[in-house]
């Protein structure tokens, strides 16, 4: 009770203070709150090419359907494998016709149907790398009512190498914006308590625990680390409606993500203030 | 009550502050450490105080020992032994009352008693009319008197006074001199380290510790200890010693 009267008091004593620590803190966050922004829509950008990976096996003109039905149901038996989809050839051309209607002449008039039927075959998440794609295929060519089978190698494994690079550049970065995020809430937190050195040093020298001398502390440095969050939420939320309505539409981070934000920031101002007490502490 | 054996303090880079120094005071005595500056008289204090530990020997506290205390038990210490500094060290921007009443409130004591016993503290000390001032529009002798009834605030066995005249006009330190004389006629033992020759000279029957280059060159109950030089300034030395007890 007395660590929350006390936190109270200390930033209704030096609310100035407080709300300048709490806007450092918002500074350092705001950046990884960009950061999390243009991770975010980058992954959702990746992950719906990623949606878009498939197999697809030609069928011989001969193929009987019976033979047909007998590899939809091995296929879907794969581990990797989500979902099958039989295109016939008429199907195929009437979605070539509808889909290349610049070659609309090439499909008029023909006497025979020169598409083939086909098995399009849908991936499971996390099985859409170049290797698993490569595995799937590689069964399929064993059906010798299979023509030909395609996943389009290199487009997948351009899109797995630059999914590579993305992911350890957020780490990179996201690492390191988190670390520089870290020592300004840290330096932030040490600014305000070192201009209460004075209570710290009087609360040990009458003889005050150091548990009660650091929770009030504690709080304190959480709710700064806690504002400092929410207010950091504020100005990315600004700056992605800015950019959505003036450049190109983005999409906004999950509630997860902000509430993660939120309470790293808390954490770092707990973690901070109590490495900050500690010194004094130790000093009287 | 307390015990300096064989006490040395040695920093890295200052060397010796305190060397191969041994006392003993007693429940309610009232002792005077003096010497010169840098002679160690802050050192012993705050080895006290616990703030700090030997580097050899053994000091002992009321029952606390400096060998075997942890610094998580200093608390218990610290709520025995009262400490008050030449530059007050009192929460700028507080009232008088708000000083004691913290003192009071980060040691646990009960909402209920906190106001009773701000008001008894600043009574003794003289200072119930202007509980309500903040400290900074106190004066030098007023501001010490804060300090001292915060010291009081957890009914300390011992205080320590680190040179607490030592920012005062000779009226104000007078009016300290006399508070410490009234709680040390009340059974409390009192340790202060001052460099006013003039104060200790007017006190001849309080016992007299003198320091000299982190020696202890002259103890008033025992005579003289060391061979230790004396400070630039020493005191005459053939003030009346004072037995252990004894009355100021």
């Amino acid at each position: 009770m007395h660590a929350f009267r006390e936190a109270a008091n200390a930033v209704r004593r030096a609310p100035f203070l407080t709300v300048l620590s709490a806007a450092m803190v918002a500074l350092a966050l705001y950046v990884v709150g960009i950061f999390g922004v243009a991770t975010f829509n980058l992954h959702q950008a990746l992950q719906r090419i990623e949606e878009r990976v498939e197999v697809v096996a030609y069928l011989r003109d001969g193929a009987r359907p019976s033979e047909i039905t007998l590899l939809e149901e091995d296929v879907l038996r794969m581990e990797e494998v989500r979902g099958v989809r039989f295109v016939s050839k008429e199907d195929a051309l009437e979605a070539a016709r509808r889909d290349l209607p610049e070659f609309e002449e090439l499909f008029v008039g023909l006497d025979s149907n020169p598409l083939p039927a086909s098995i399009e075959i849908e991936l499971l998440e996390g099985f859409r790398t170049p290797n698993a794609v490569a595995r799937v295929a590689e069964r399929l060519t064993i059906y010798p009512f299979v023509e030909d089978v395609r996943y389009g190698q290199e487009w997948v494994d351009r899109l797995y190498l630059l999914q590579r690079i993305g992911g350890l550049a957020t780490l990179i970065l996201g690492g390191a914006f988190a670390v520089v995020a870290a020592l300004i809430i840290g330096t932030a937190i040490r600014i305000a308590i070192f201009a209460r050195r004075e209570e710290i040093f009087v609360m040990r020298l009458v003889g005050a625990t150091n548990g009660f001398v650091r929770r009030p502390f504690l709080l304190e440095g959480a709710f700064t680390g806690a504002l400092g969050g929410a207010m950091a939420v504020g100005f990315t939320w600004f700056t992605y409606q800015l950019i959505s309505r003036a450049i190109f539409r983005l999409e906004w981070i999950p509630l997860s993500w902000i509430l993660s934000g939120v309470a790293g920031g808390a954490l770092f101002g707990l973690m901070a203030s109590g490495l900050a007490v500690r010194r004094y502490l130790q000093e009287v | 009550m307390i015990r300096f054996s064989k006490v040395t303090k040695a920093y890295p880079r200052r060397g010796k502050a305190l060397d191969d120094i041994s006392f003993q005071v007693e429940k309610g005595e009232f002792v005077f450490i003096t010497g010169h500056s840098g002679s160690g008289k802050s050192t012993a204090l705050r080895l006290l105080h616990f703030a700090e530990r030997p580097t050899d020997g053994e000091v002992r506290v009321s029952g606390f020992s400096s060998t075997v205390t942890s610094d998580r038990e200093l608390w218990k210490l610290r709520r025995r032994v009262g400490m008050v500094f030449q530059d007050f060290r009192l929460l700028p921007g507080r009232t008088a009352r708000d000083n004691v009443e913290f003192a009071l409130e980060v040691t646990g004591t009960r909402r209920g008693e906190i106001v009773s016993r701000s008001n008894r503290l600043l009574s003794q000390v003289g200072l119930a009319a202007k509980s309500g001032a903040r400290v900074e529009e106190l004066s030098g002798g007023e501001q010490q008197r804060v300090a001292i009834a915060r010291a009081l605030a957890n009914e300390p066995q011992v205080l320590l006074a680190d040179e607490p005249t030592g920012n005062l006009d000779e009226r104000a330190s007078r009016g300290i001199m006399d508070l410490f004389r009234e709680l040390n006629a009340s059974g409390m033992a009192i340790l202060m380290a001052t460099h006013d020759l003039e104060l200790v000279r007017a006190h001849p029957a309080i016992r007299l510790l003198e320091l000299s280059q982190g020696r202890l060159a002259f103890d008033s109950s025992l005579g003289v200890v060391t061979e230790a030089p004396p400070g630039p300034e020493a005191p005459d030395r053939t003030a009346a010693p004072v037995l252990p007890g004894g009355e100021v």
